[in-house]
C-alpha cells in the first residue's frame, strides 16, 4: 500500500467504505463477474488518483471474519446484525464532504453485481506532536 | 580515425575512468587534484601526439602519462606525506608508493563508487545530475551549461557548490554493501532517469548533446545492471525504459529538425535493436515482487514500440497509467493517462475526466482538451489550442500545436 503525500492544510482526508451483502447466495457474484469488474474498479480508482486526490488505494477485505462481542463471546461473520459487511476501503483527500461523495458516486460497488453501496466519513487528524 | 578525431573521443570515454580511479584512491577531498592531473594529461596528448604523431597504444599512453603526473604531484606536495600515505598505508601495507591502477575492473568499480558518491542524498538533486554529466561523464563546463540551457557561469556554480557539499559532508567514495542499496539506490535512479529525460525532452536543438545525455544515462545504467549486486529488477526496469524511449530518437524529428508527433512517425526509422534490448532487460526486470514506478513506465514505453492501435494496446497501457498514478501523481501521467483513456473508453468520456484534473495552468492540460475535443467540437478544440498556444514558451511546443490546428483549419494562415 503506497501512502501519497498530499499538503494542503484546507484539505480533509475521508475514508471510502464500500459495503455490500456478502452473505445472501443469490447477490454473490459469479467469477466472469469477478473478472469483468477489474477494469472498472482500476479506471474509477485511476481516475481518482489523477486527480491527485488519492492517499490511499486502500485494501480489499476478505469475506470471512470474526466479531468479537466481549471477552467470551466471539462469532464468525464479519457482519454484526446485518447481512451488510465492508468489503474494501480507499481513503481520499477533498476539501468537503460534497466532493469526497462527488468521488464515490463513480465507485463500481453501487452496480451490478455489487449493488451496494458507499459510505463517506471524514478522518479525524491526530492532533501534531509537539 | 585520425588523431584530430581520436582525441575528442578519447576524452569522452578516458577522462571520466581516470577520474573515477584517482578519486576513489585519493577520496573526494582531492577531487579538483584529480581533475587537474587528467585536463593535464590530455593537455600533454594534444601538444606531443600533434608534433609526434600518435603512440600506438593512445589509451595506454594517456594511462601511463597520467599515472606518472600523479606520482610526481604526490612527490611535490606535502599532501602525500601528510594525508594520503596514513590513508594509502592501511590498504597498501607493502608499498610506499601508491598504485594507479588503471585495470579495467578497477576502473568499473571506482566508476560505480563514484556514481553512488555523486548521487549522494546530501547533494541537492540538481547539483547531482550536473555532477553526473561532469564526473561520470566527462562534460566539460560549457557542455553541462548546454545540457541543462543555462549560462556558463551558472553552470560553473552549480558544479562547484556540488564538489563543495561532497567534501564538507565528507562522503565516501565507495560502492554501498547489498543491505544499504535500499536506502541508496532510489537516488541514484532518479539521478540517472533526470538525466535521460533531459536528453529525451529537452527543448535543446542540439540533436547530438541531447543523444549524448540519453547514452550517458543508459551506459551508466547498464553500468550498474553489469555489477552482480546492483543487477537488481528495478534497475533493470529504468534500463528498459530507457531503451524504449531511445528506440525512438530519430524518429521523433524530421529532416529540417521539425517535431514528428508519435502518431505520424516512420516505424523505419524506430531502432529495433534497442527494442529488442528494452525486452531484455524488461524481462530481467520481472522477477520479485516489488512493482516500481520504472516497471510501470517501462510497460507503457513497452507498448508504445507497438505501432498499430488496438484494444489491448491502449487498455494496457491505460492500467498502467491508473496503476503508475496509484504510486506516484505527477500532472503529466495525469494527462497521459487521459490520452489513454480516450483511446481505451471513448473520447467523450475522456473529455470529462480531463475536465475534473483540475490544470487549467498547465499549457499540456489544452493541448490534450484541443486534441479530444478534434472530432466532437471544433471550436472548442480550437479554443483550448489558442490557450495552450499562449501558454507555451517553447518554440518546439508552438510548432507541434500550431501543427495540429492547421490539421483542423486548413487556412489557418489567413484567419478573417
Amino acid at each position: 500500500m503506497t501512502i501519497n503525500i498530499i499538503e494542503d492544510t484546507t484539505m480533509n482526508d475521508f475514508i471510502l467504505l464500500f459495503r455490500r451483502d456478502s452473505v445472501s447466495r443469490e447477490n454473490q457474484p459469479s467469477p466472469e463477474q469477478m473478472q469483468s469488474s477489474i477494469k472498472p474498479w482500476q479506471d474509477w480508482i485511476g481516475s481518482i488518483a489523477a486527480q491527485n486526490k488519492l492517499v490511499s488505494s486502500g485494501n480489499r477485505l476478505h469475506n470471512e471474519g470474526k466479531v468479537v462481542k466481549s471477552p467470551t463471546m466471539v462469532t464468525n461473520g464479519p457482519y454484526v446484525e446485518i447481512k451488510e459487511s465492508i468489503s474494501g476501503y480507499i481513503i481520499v483527500r477533498t476539501k468537503d464532504f460534497d466532493e469526497a461523495a462527488e468521488l464515490a458516486k463513480g465507485c463500481p460497488i453501487l452496480q451490478d453485481p455489487w449493488n451496494g453501496n458507499v459510505e463517506v466519513r471524514m478522518i479525524v487528524p491526530m492532533e501534531p506532536a509537539n | 580515425m585520425d588523431g584530430h578525431e581520436l582525441l575528442p573521443n578519447l576524452f569522452r570515454t578516458e577522462y571520466r575512468k581516470i577520474i573515477a580511479v584517482l578519486c576513489a584512491t585519493f577520496g573526494i577531498d582531492h577531487v579538483e587534484i584529480a581533475e587537474d592531473i587528467v585536463a593535464d594529461t590530455f593537455l600533454s596528448a594534444t601538444e606531443l601526439w600533434g608534433t609526434k604523431g600518435l603512440p600506438e597504444n593512445p589509451t595506454a599512453w594517456l594511462y601511463t602519462v597520467a599515472k606518472n603526473k600523479t606520482r610526481n604531484h604526490l612527490k611535490r606536495t606535502s599532501l602525500f606525506a601528510n594525508t594520503i600515505t596514513p590513508a594509502l598505508r592501511n590498504d597498501l601495507p607493502v608499498s610506499e608508493e601508491p598504485s594507479i591502477d588503471l585495470t579495467e575492473e578497477r576502473i568499473r568499480d571506482s566508476q560505480l563508487a563514484m556514481i553512488f558518491t555523486v548521487c549522494d542524498p546530501r547533494i541537492p538533486v540538481e547539483a547531482q545530475v550536473a555532477l553526473a554529466l561532469n564526473l561520470l561523464c566527462g562534460f566539460g563546463v560549457q557542455e553541462v551549461a548546454d545540457a541543462f540551457l543555462i549560462t556558463r557561469e551558472a553552470a560553473y556554480k552549480r558544479l562547484h557548490r556540488g564538489k563543495e557539499r561532497l567534501r564538507s559532508e565528507r562522503i565516501r567514495i565507495e560502492q554501498p554493501e547489498a543491505h544499504e542499496l535500499d536506502d541508496r539506490l532510489p537516488a541514484v535512479l532518479t539521478t540517472l532517469y533526470l538525466l535521460f529525460s533531459e536528453g529525451y525532452y529537452s527543448s535543446s536543438t542540439n540533436t547530438i548533446l541531447r543523444k549524448d545525455l540519453c547514452g550517458e544515462a543508459m551506459r551508466l545504467a547498464y553500468l550498474l545492471v553489469q555489477n552482480e549486486t546492483t543487477n537488481l529488477p528495478v534497475v533493470n526496469a529504468l534500463l528498459s525504459l530507457m531503451c524504449f524511449h531511445a528506440s525512438r530518437f530519430d524518429a521523433r524529428f524530421s529532416a529540417n529538425g521539425d517535431v514528428v508527433l508519435y502518431g505520424d512517425q516512420d516505424v523505419g526509422l524506430w531502432d529495433m535493436e534497442l527494442v529488442r534490448m528494452g525486452e531484455h532487460f524488461l524481462n530481467q526486470a520481472s522477477t520479485g515482487s516489488n512493482l516500481s514506478k520504472y516497471h510501470l513506465e517501462a510497460g507503457i514505453a513497452y507498448w508504445h514500440t507497438h505501432k498499430d492501435d488496438t484494444t489491448e494496446k491502449w487498455e494496457s497501457i491505460l492500467q498502467l497509467y491508473n496503476r503508475l498514478l496509484q504510486i506516484e501523481y505527477s500532472p503529466v501521467a495525469a494527462l497521459n493517462r487521459t490520452y489513454a483513456l480516450a483511446k481505451a473508453n471513448g473520447y467523450e468520456q475522456a473529455i470529462v475526466e480531463a475536465e475534473k484534473l483540475d490544470l487549467t495552468a498547465n499549457h499540456l492540460y489544452h493541448c490534450l482538451l484541443g486534441h479530444l475535443y478534434v472530432d466532437i467540437d471544433r471550436t472548442m478544440a480550437l479554443h483550448h489550442f489558442d490557450i495552450a498556444l499562449s501558454m507555451t514558451t517553447s518554440d518546439m511546443e508552438r510548432q507541434v500545436i500550431v501543427q495540429q490546428m492547421d490539421a483542423i483549419v486548413p487556412t489557418w494562415n489567413s484567419p478573417p
